[in-house]
């Protein structure tokens, strides 16, 4: 059984890449149905080979670049990802069927699941880049398919300059590691001298470090995840940002070498604990709803690297325990976040088809309207928030186990180190529960801001699935994560070279023997008694029959008629819920600029409060790159107008150059 | 095809022939008055065709004798005589100043024409003696047209270096047995339309600059600095 799941695979990848032509030439609705089938098949698959415990195995194709074939191999941590893309490729594909008339770019999407399946079943250099080229392509497609629309056009391009950045930064690792042949296989026996090993880590860093939104190379998610349709929004932020992870993965936990020094995890601690402070804090400022999901999830790739670049760091000191703790806890979290946010951003999506917009400003009121969108919502609201016994709490609790854990690191500069982090992680789990409660407070609950939010309703059958499947898969994550850190075991042990633990509870985490227990299970049981408890106390004392309405409402009074949904303005809205936040932390990690545009004495028009933030990023890297390429352009330009006797002399002074260069050559 | 090794005629004279365009390429170089120019040119496109009539023989390649028939034709008779019509008509002054001095481009020349040798010797270790040192005298020929229309300013000069270097191009090809024919004649083509565009851009130059002098040109630029 367990021989099969390869094969089956890559028949569901040859069936997504024929998929692309075929539903082409016949309707962009085939391509949808067709990847909902053919993911769900494989992600039913790669679930049996993952519980069954199947060992790796390797699938030669006599397919590939002239001469070779490509080596495809299906090992633990390739299987684990598997499943996450596949899951949420069906998941995505199947939110999309709910539309009779899909997007025309439609035909991409099998493309660019079957691009991220190779990716993560390639086991040679030529097939990775292949399929990491693949899927850079078909999201850029998905990502421009409303370029007529305003800002979409700015942001695909940026997109396609990362993705061509991270792609090439991707071929240059791969190139470093493949002297003695270009399969994983002989990069692992060929040994990596530590400069390369280090090059390695610096590029995989900035090319898939970037594909999965780390800082400060994550500029390019929050535009391109807002710009892209609801279900390629939710495959490139819960599939394809894991993806670029397991690259990452893959590049320095394995094929750099078994061991390396304990200074390789600081990096990835460093950008990782960065990133998740800047993208929850920015998801906190955020107007529009999927723009807020694409900041938490640059928040979210934070915390998984951060648990990274913890586990590579003890892997280093030869901690294993803290090792696999902070892996198991990257891994969790990834499993976690990709349930969670695929079912955020298909809500989203819901609500954007259903209300009209995506604005905080225009949404409001949806809980009445649309009750199984946002039950939905709510549930992976609390798990974006850490709430126990959410799925996101599972992963967050792992980190900070293993984050108190990294003391036992090294000396006094990393301990002070552990604590900083420990700090840092503290804020950005609680600016992100600030976000989630944003997101649900404004955008689901109160009075419905617009006429859209108001007439809103549940969406059809086929999306509703497709939000209530996930929410299935978050529960079960959130109540046993004990079975989701056994699943990935063996994905451990490709990680850290150790062998299974399987000592595991399955329905509890335990940090290290005789450390601290956390039991979901438990945690569900005390909080549904108590539910259960006040709900009968509540029944039992409180005032039967009608009561009289009060004196003071703050402004919540019933609308009157000629406004059926109240004012809008009299409610806390999405750009107020941030301004405390905006006022402390703004002027120090945003750049807050505030402006008040007061009237001039006797004239009764309102004042206005002006506030604008930007990115550290794009002030301290890009607009800086920005001014680099200006000026080597300048410099570029002013070959242009150099006189004839100038070019011809720089014609003969590099033509003599050359020469003599060869002179030189043929002497040696 | 005859053996050539060194001290046998058909080496000498063929050396002699490449020779004697190298000393005119550099005599090219130190001139200038702008007949003696023109007749220094028309001079070394004769010893071009002399050389190639030399290879047609030693190589008993009957294809050679066209290419020398026409290098003769063209730029030993044709090009020069135009040349000196140009003169005449554009009234051009009798001598021009060098943008670099004499001295400066002679001792450059005598560094390219060592730069030829010693890329061009090694390299071609393998093939037969008379190929490699017409190789290097070529490339010689070649770069010091080149350094030709840097070193001067009047754009007359510089078509005479450019036709120079296309003279060191052509004994390079017939230098080599069994170059085909038509790359020959092609070269002899383009040089020849070269010349028309050349004559005209020159003329054109005069009426709007009264001047040769191709500094005038770096203005046009100017308007988008």
């Amino acid at each position: 059984m367990s021989g099969l799941t390869l094969p089956v695979l890559v028949t569901v990848m040859a069936g997504l890449l024929a998929l692309v032509p075929v539903s082409a030439a016949i309707g962009p609705r085939l391509a949808l149905i067709g990847t909902a089938i053919l993911a769900a098949l494989g992600t039913a698959t790669i679930l049996v080979h993952l519980l069954a415990g199947a060992p790796p195995t390797t699938l030669t194709l006599p397919v590939g670049l002239a001469g070779q074939s490509t080596i495809l191999a299906l090992d633990g941590l390739s299987a684990l990802f598997t499943l996450i893309v596949l899951a949420v490729a069906a998941m995505a594909a199947l939110a999309a069927c709910d539309d009779a008339h899909p997007w025309p770019t439609a035909p991409a999407l099998p493309g660019f699941a079957a691009g991220m399946l190779l990716c993560l079943l390639a086991s040679d250099a030529f097939a990775l880049v292949a399929g990491f080229e693949l899927m850079s392509v078909a999201s850029f497609v998905l990502v421009a398919t409303h370029h007529t629309e305003e800002g979409v056009q700015s942001a695909a391009r940026l997109y396609a300059g990362m993705a061509a950045l991270s792609g090439l930064c991707l071929i240059a690792a791969l190139a470093l590691l493949a002297p003695n042949g270009a399969s994983f296989a002989a990069m692992r026996t060929g040994g990596v001298e530590p400069w390369r090993a280090t090059l390695v880590l610096a590029l995989a860093l900035l090319g898939p470090g970037a594909k999965a939104g780390l800082v400060p190379l994550h500029v390019w998610l929050p535009p391109a995840h807002a710009a892209a349709p609801a279900p390629v929004s939710a495959l490139m932020s819960a599939a394809m940002t894991k993806v670029a992870l397991y690259v990452l993965i893959r590049l320095v936990f394995d094929l750099a070498g078994s061991g390396n020094p304990l200074w390789w995890g600081l990096p990835l601690i460093a950008l990782g604990i960065a990133g998740a402070v800047l993208g929850a804090l920015r998801a906190n400022m955020e107007m529009d709803i999927k723009t807020i999901l694409a900041c938490s999830t640059v928040e979210n790739i934070g915390l998984i690297t951060l648990g990274l670049g913890l586990a590579l760091a003890a892997r280093g000191a030869d901690l294993a325990p803290l090792a696999r703790l902070a892996a198991g806890a990257a891994l969790l979290h990834s499993l976690a976040h990709a349930g969670f946010k695929s079912l955020l951003f298909l809500g989203a999506g819901a609500v954007l088809h259903q209300a009209g917009s995506r604005a905080l400003a225009k949404l409001g009121g949806l809980a009445k309207a649309m009750p199984i969108t946002v039950a939905c919502l709510l549930l992976a609201a609390a798990s974006l928030a850490g709430l126990p016994p959410s799925a996101g709490f599972a992963g967050e609790w792992l980190l900070f186990q293993s984050v108190i854990g990294a003391v036992r690191l090294g000396g006094i500069g990393l301990q002070v180190m552990a604590c900083v982090v420990a700090a840092m992680l503290a804020l950005a789990t609680a600016l992100a529960a600030s976000a989630a409660l944003r997101l649900a407070g404004v955008a689901l609950l109160g009075r419905p801001r617009s006429a859209a939010a108001a007439a809103a309703t549940d969406p059809g059958p086929a999306l509703r699935w497709a939000m209530l499947l996930p929410a299935l898969a978050v529960t079960l994550i959130g109540l046993a994560p004990g079975l989701v850190l056994a699943l990935a075991q063996p994905a451990l042990a490709v990680m850290l070279r150790t062998a299974p633990d399987d000592t595991l509870s399955i329905l509890a985490l335990q940090a290290g023997d005789h450390a601290q227990l956390y039991a979901p299970l438990l945690i569900a049981a005390l909080l549904a008694a108590f539910l259960v408890l006040i709900t009968q106390l509540l029944r039992r004392h409180a005032v039967q029959g009608a009561r009289g309405g009060p004196l003071w409402d703050c402004g919540y009074g019933d609308p009157p008629a000629w406004q059926p949904f109240g004012d809008p303005a009299a409610q806390y809205g999405g750009a107020s819920f941030a301004q405390p936040l905006r006022r402390v932390l703004g002027p120090l990690l945003l750049d807050l600029r505030e402006t008040i545009h007061t009237p001039p004495p006797g004239d009764i028009s309102v004042a206005r409060l002006h506030t604008a933030i930007s990115d550290p990023a794009q002030r301290l890297v890009f607009t800086p790159l920005g001014q680099w390429r200006e000026a080597i352009s300048r410099l570029a330009d002013r070959l242009h107008f150099l006189t004839v006797r100038q070019i011809l002399t720089m014609m003969g002074a590099l033509l003599a150059l050359l020469l003599a260069y060869i002179a030189a050559m043929e002497q040696l | 095809m005859t053996q050539l090794v060194y001290g046998t005629l058909g080496y000498d004279a063929a050396h002699m022939l490449g020779g004697l365009m190298l000393l005119l390429s550099f005599t090219l170089l130190s001139q200038r008055r702008m007949t003696a120019l023109i007749d220094i040119y028309a001079l070394q496109a004769t010893c071009l065709a002399l050389a190639a009539f030399w290879q047609g023989h030693v190589q008993s390649a009957p294809a050679l004798y066209l290419t020398g028939a026409i290098a003769f034709a063209a730029k030993a008779v044709l090009i020069p005589a135009a040349l000196r019509r140009l003169m005449l008509r554009l009234q051009l002054t009798e001598t021009m100043e060098p943008a670099l001095g004499i001295f400066a481009s002679m001792a450059l020349g005598v560094g390219l024409v060592v730069l030829s040798i010693m890329v061009v010797l090694p390299v071609t270790m393998q093939s037969q003696a008379l190929t490699r040192e017409d190789l290097a005298l070529a490339l010689s020929v070649v770069l010091l047209g080149l350094l030709m229309m840097i070193s001067r300013r009047s754009a007359f000069a510089q078509v005479i270096g450019f036709m120079s270097l296309e003279n060191g191009l052509i004994l390079a090809a017939i230098g080599v047995a069994g170059m085909p024919l038509v790359v020959e004649l092609s070269l002899a083509v383009l040089i020849l339309v070269a010349f028309v565009v050349f004559g005209a851009f020159l003329r054109r130059m005069d009426r709007q600059f009264h001047s040769l002098d191709t500094t005038n040109l770096d203005r046009v630029g100017g308007q988008h600095r």
